[in-house]
């Protein structure tokens, strides 16, 4: 059975600390860091389950700041 | 599994539009600003425009809208981009010329340059967010901000004996003879960005066809004017916005 397996790569600098990625996601694969924060002291976004990850890219539809690059491949077993 | 057998480019889904440039966007955190910039650059690309696109930033949040989108950008005074965007397509009608503006711009102090372009039938597009305060200068209230919506300027709510009925400016101009094209979207969901796009790309395919003016309003949110987090701010457009500016086609031809 194929399978689809995704990946999330996140702008650390660029991303605001939004949220609204996190809301977008339908695999609950997304949270914000709850200490971490980058270099203008937003609590960046980061992959909390990335095994869930489907590749949907939802989260890059809906990011407004363009911090967040989705790559989605099939994988057969 | 080895994330490094899935992070190459034959298995790219979705990236930074290559328009858009790296500099850090001033937007607030979850502005609907960013989103809209992402969908017109894409667009852009798509249409293969780079070279022959226009842009008429405005005044408000969206007033550095030059900064990050790598096309030709005019800066306009305060509400007049339409007249701006007039001239110049007049004056280069082989170009894509679109004007981005707020509600404080296009609605208020822009409204006679904006009702007489899309009357005159400029072929431009027109972006159109709102969401309903001042965003730039503080969250006062606007013509489209909601009945007993709460202001700087309006602390006890709108009250709409005294300072009128929020604005449907975008129903006002599909009346107009100049008008091919008026729609309402949003952003807030992936469905909805796709639907954007889609009224983007089509409003910049009229304005190149010369089919007339084109007008897209983008329902957004104002974080920081609303004083709700980003994704609450989403919440309460759904729930207050939509039943006032419903989203959907209101002329298409």
């Amino acid at each position: 059975m194929a399978k689809v397996k995704g990946y999330v790569e996140v702008n650390t600098q660029r991303c605001k600390g939004c949220g609204v990625c996190v809301v977008s996601c339908p695999s609950d694969v997304l949270e914000l860091q709850p200490r971490e924060v980058n270099d203008r002291g937003y609590h960046y976004v980061y992959m909390k389950n990335p095994d869930d990850c489907i590749g949907c890219a939802n989260c890059g539809y809906v990011c407004p700041d363009s911090c967040l690059t989705i790559y989605r491949k099939k994988i057969t077993q | 599994m080895n994330t490094s057998n899935i992070v190459s480019p034959e298995n790219l889904v979705y990236a930074k539009p290559e328009l858009m440039n790296d500099m850090y966007m001033h937007y607030c955190p979850g502005c609907s600003h960013g989103t809209v910039h992402k969908l017109i650059a894409e667009v852009i690309k798509e249409l293969g425009l780079e070279d022959k696109t226009i842009g008429i930033a405005p005044v408000g949040c969206a007033v550095f809208a030059y900064k990050y989108i790598d096309i030709d950008w005019q800066e306009a005074a305060h509400g007049r981009a339409p007249a701006v965007a007039t001239a110049v397509k007049r004056l280069n009608p082989d170009k894509m010329v679109f004007t981005y503006q707020g509600d404080g711009d296009l609605a208020a102090i822009g409204t006679a340059e904006t009702i007489h372009a899309a009357n005159r039938g400029e072929n431009i597009a027109i972006i159109f967010i709102n969401n309903g305060i001042y965003g730039m200068t503080g969250g006062q209230m606007a013509p489209t901000t909601l009945n007993k919506m709460l202001t700087s300027t309006s602390p006890t709510g709108r009250d709409v004996q005294t300072m009128g009925n929020p604005l449907k400016i975008v129903d006002l101009m599909a009346l107009l003879d100049g008008v091919c094209y008026a729609t309402r979207s949003s952003v807030h969901t992936a469905a909805a960005v796709r639907k954007t796009k889609k009224a983007i790309k089509l409003a910049f395919e009229n304005a190149m066809a010369g089919k007339g003016t084109s007008i897209v309003e983008v329902v957004s949110t104002c974080s920081s004017g609303w004083k709700l987090s980003p994704t609450a701010s989403n919440d309460w457009m759904v729930k207050n916005m939509f039943p006032v500016y419903p989203l959907g086609d209101l002329k298409n031809i």
